[in-house]
């Protein structure tokens, strides 16, 4: 039988395995092609060209995920160059120990970049993003040095041969073909990896951390496997750099190629594949069109990234997506079909009860909670409510863990919740919206809610590089998923624009059906109707009361008196971090204190 | 021996507290960290060199001149690299902007001047002691900063303006201060604060176009570390790091001591992020 949610899929093409759709792999094929065919046509000179743009290539593949997709401003990635080209070398000419064999020696490098990739990419785990560029500034500056002082291993400044790879990779066009090969399989491996929850997750991390986190994505993990591969894909660049450059010294390495890496992914687009791998064809290629201007040619990088940051923040990519410049339907209504609900979240079990035991919090010496009780049942709609800084939103930053109360405890069923772990609350199913939509901009809206089902995926990072089956079927059934919860919301229509393009409201809704993803068995919601008309208040009222229907326990933080008497089994009334009144919605509205103090009269 | 250590370890350790200062003063009216820093350090030495060793003005001509020039390009910094990405929703494109800014004065200078590393003239016709005026020079600007910093601060109108920026931009403008005008005067008070860091350390340094990515480097470590935006954690902290890099250079050699100095700085801030002064941000959802 055919499911709804097969209808609304986009038709795909199995590309190497991969999943890319048609329109996306042709450039790609296209390139393909031209670099198989290149030695045909392409002299000496340009052979010793295309050879290091497809070098840089396999280095900027890999930084590309760490900048381009994760947002980590990684500027001396140069570093783990010079140390695979050093490690190569060094152990294929036999300096410190017997000579190996130059794949050997390679190997082994990059065993020692992906070691040194996480060593420096740890310290973007925990700090802010200058301090982070500052470290692989300096780790670059440090890496030289050593280069330079350690004569007895790489010769100080007088250098060290580079490997020879063994026949046939000894001829000109034999090292291409190597090199080439080497290039084209890390576009498809990181193009994968892009296409996974992975490289999805990767960009809520760089555009919307707090709701990367609440989706259950574990930021140091997934960080951490990002750097471990990258600096493993720099250190073979840094081999295969070595074998070309014959001979390689200290001032090969200067901070100069960190920026072309790093300008070549900005160029290209953040999040885009296509547009960094442009990117550093054009960086590589352009110096030798314009032979006086090669002195420049760093100056002339570095105005381009001004220029670029400064006036084209979304790169070659963004100039290339034709598709999002189409005007979208003007007068679009968000239609909700909650009867889809029951195909998405199934029958929940009784979830039990989430509960809150006379939790306390203070900010300096504000009492922002002050032993606040709340319980919330599964298959009922708890609303909160309050006049403003009466501690609403601080209280469902504690239970989903932003916030550490000092006293009294969050529970489910019984089990206390872990303070501050923040990414482990979608693994009990815990979900939550937020004040202020937080989504991947540049994503499509598909995308964004398939960020939600993140920790459903089975397979691991490996498994969606090679696009494994297993991974083709975690890819198969998010998309489903995805596509019935934006159906379920009413925005299936959308599901391929970019997220930034839509308004207000739809990003309210957008954010539930990110939400529902997770299956949740409590789902707080921070204002949701907040910016939405009365019919779209309305349509969401019904979708959340279907949504509880089906099992789910609600928190509604909310504003609109309607809306909360209309939805709600349960209100509480929050004063100065303090229960004011608890009860029916009926209860509430003849409470004399709370109709003075927050309905009005 | 342990005289030379320290005195030239105090010596570079003003140099770096110096380029700390220049990021804490850009910091605080602007709540950007520049990466233009160390290429203010490295004009200072590369402008004094010129117009000193090579154009033949008077020292304190000279001296001038390189404060107005580190001035200039600091209020350049502002208005090219910092005020357009200040209205960005994208907060962190002040890195990539300030980066590229560096990059291109240090591209320019790599050409126009030349690679290698060259003399810095002799301010005064001193002989050369164990004192030397290449070690008290630094010491002198850096006390020098200090205090007129704080005299700035404290007894001046338009120094009490930069604290009133620092600690509450909204509330600043609300009050009617000219925001962007005092912004700007912070930026051209960096740059001069930049390259006379460059400028006091140019003869142990030497005029060379490579020390501005070492500065931006070795200059943030005290701001790092000294919990950014106070001056007085990067003073202390420029110290201890010019006397731990001198002491590890002498004792373990030139590769493991900025081996060292890349780990105790990695270290530190793995363990407290914050600096070993600063006090932690509640992050805010």
């Amino acid at each position: 039988m055919d499911t709804p949610a097969a209808q609304w899929r986009v038709p795909e093409v199995r590309l190497l395995g991969s999943t890319l759709t048609a329109g996306a792999a042709m450039p790609f094929l296209a390139l393909l092609v031209v670099g198989i065919v290149f030695p045909l046509f392409g002299g000496g000179y340009w052979g010793l060209i295309a050879t290091r743009a497809c070098v840089y290539w396999v280095l900027v593949s890999g930084l590309n995920l760490i900048v381009g997709f994760a947002g980590q401003i990684a500027i001396g990635w140069v570093a783990l160059l010079t140390l695979g080209a050093y490690t190569t070398s060094v152990l294929a000419a036999g300096n410190a120990m017997p000579a190996l064999p130059p794949f050997a020696a390679l190997a082994i490098a990059a065993v020692a970049g992906g070691l040194f990739g996480l060593i420096i990419g740890l310290p973007a785990l925990r700090l802010r993003t200058f301090y982070f560029a500052i470290t692989t500034l300096g780790f670059a500056t440090i890496v030289t040095q050593v280069a330079l002082a350690w004569q007895s291993v790489t010769g100080g400044g007088v250098g060290v041969a580079g490997p020879i790879f063994p026949q046939p990779f000894s001829s000109q066009w034999g090292f291409y073909y190597l090199c080439f090969g080497a290039a084209a399989i890390c576009t498809w491996m990181t193009a994968n990896v892009a296409a996974s929850r992975f490289g999805r997750a990767l960009t809520a991390i760089r555009d919307a951390e707090v709701a990367a986190e609440a989706s259950g994505i574990s930021k140091p993990g997934l960080l951490t496997t990002v750097f471990v591969f990258s600096g493993a894909l720099a250190a073979v660049a840094g081999g295969l750099f070595a074998s070309l450059q014959s001979y390689i010294t200290p001032d090969a390495f200067t901070l100069d190629l960190s920026v072309l890496f790093f300008i070549a992914i900005l160029i290209g687009g953040r999040g885009s594949i296509l547009g960094p791998l442009l990117g550093t064809i054009l960086l590589t290629v352009l110096p030798e069109f314009a032979a006086p201007l090669v002195a420049w040619s760093t100056f002339l990088y570095a105005v381009l990234l001004l220029v670029i940051v400064l006036a084209v923040p979304g790169g070659i990519a963004e100039l290339l997506d034709f598709k999002n410049r189409r005007p979208l339907e003007s007068h679009r209504a968000i239609v909700p079909r909650p009867e889809l609900l029951h195909r998405l979240v199934g029958t929940a079990p009784d979830a039990g009860a989430l509960t809150l035991e006379r939790v306390a919090l203070n900010f300096g010496g504000v009492r922002a909670i002050d032993g606040l009780d709340l319980e919330i049942r599964s298959g009922q709609v708890h609303g909160l409510i309050g006049p403003n800084g009466s501690g609403k939103t601080t209280t469902l930053n504690v239970i989903s863990g932003y916030y550490a109360q000092q006293s009294g405890s969050v529970r489910l069923n019984g089990a206390a919740l872990p303070v501050l772990a923040r990414h482990r609350r979608a693994h009990v199913r815990i979900a939550r919206t937020f004040q202020t939509p937080r989504i991947v901009g540049s994503a499509s809206v598909l995308q964004n809610v398939m960020i939600g089902g993140t920790i459903d995926g089975r397979a691991t990072f490996a498994e969606a590089m090679l696009s494994l089956p297993r991974h083709r079927r975690d890819e198969a059934m998010l998309h489903d998923a995805a596509m019935l919860a934006l159906a379920t919301v009413g925005l299936e229509r959308l599901a391929s624009v970019r997220a930034d393009r839509l308004q207000h409201s739809e990003l309210r809704f957008i954010e539930i059906a990110r939400a529902l993803m997770l299956r949740p068995a409590f789902l707080l919601l921070d204002e949701p109707a907040a910016g939405l008309s009365a019919e779209e208040i309305g349509r969401l009222g019904a979708l959340l009361v279907a949504i509880a229907r089906a099992g789910t326990g609600l928190l509604v933080v909310e504003h609109h008196p309607d809306l909360i008497f209309d939805i709600c089994h349960h209100i509480t009334v929050l004063n100065l971090g303090k229960m004011l009144a608890a009860g029916t919605p009926a209860e509430i509205r003849s409470h004399r204190e709370v109709v003075n103090a927050y309905l009005g009269g | 021996m342990v005289e030379s250590i320290v005195s030239t370890g105090v010596a570079i350790g003003c140099v770096y507290a110096l380029i700390g200062i220049t990021y804490n003063v850009m910091f605080s009216a602007s709540r950007v960290f520049s990466f233009t820093a160390g290429t203010l350090g490295m004009l200072g030495g590369v402008l004094g060199a010129l117009f000193i060793g090579h154009m033949g003005v008077p020292v304190a001509l000279g001296f001038l001149l390189v404060l107005v020039a580190g001035a200039v390009f600091g209020i350049v910094t502002e208005i090219v690299a910092v005020r357009p990405v200040l209205r960005s929703l994208d907060q962190h494109l002040y890195v990539l902007s300030t980066l590229a800014l560096a990059l291109i004065v240090q591209q320019f200078t790599a050409i126009e001047w030349g690679t290698d590393a060259r003399p810095f003239p002799r301010l005064f016709d001193l002989a050369r002691g164990a004192f030397d005026q290449q070690f008290w020079l630094p010491m002198l600007a850096c006390a020098a900063v200090i205090v007129g910093l704080e005299l700035l601060y404290r007894y001046t109108l338009v120094g009490r303006a930069f604290l009133a920026i620092a600690e509450d931009t909204y509330a600043a403008r609300a009050l009617g201060l000219p925001e962007r005008r005092l912004r700007m005067a912070s930026y051209a008070l960096a740059g001069a604060i930049g390259a006379l860091a460059g400028f006091a350390g140019g003869e142990m340094l030497l005029a060379f176009f490579g020390n501005a990515p070492l500065l931006t480097f070795y200059g943030f470590v005290p701001v790092a570390l000294g919990g950014m935006g106070s001056n007085r954690g990067a003073v202390v902290a420029g110290l201890l790091l010019g006397l731990f890099q001198q002491a590890s250079n002498f004792l373990v050699g030139g590769i493991f001591a900025s081996v060292a100095v890349f780990s105790v700085f990695i270290i530190v801030l793995l363990v407290r992020p914050e600096g070993l002064a600063g006090t932690s941000l509640q992050r805010r959802v």
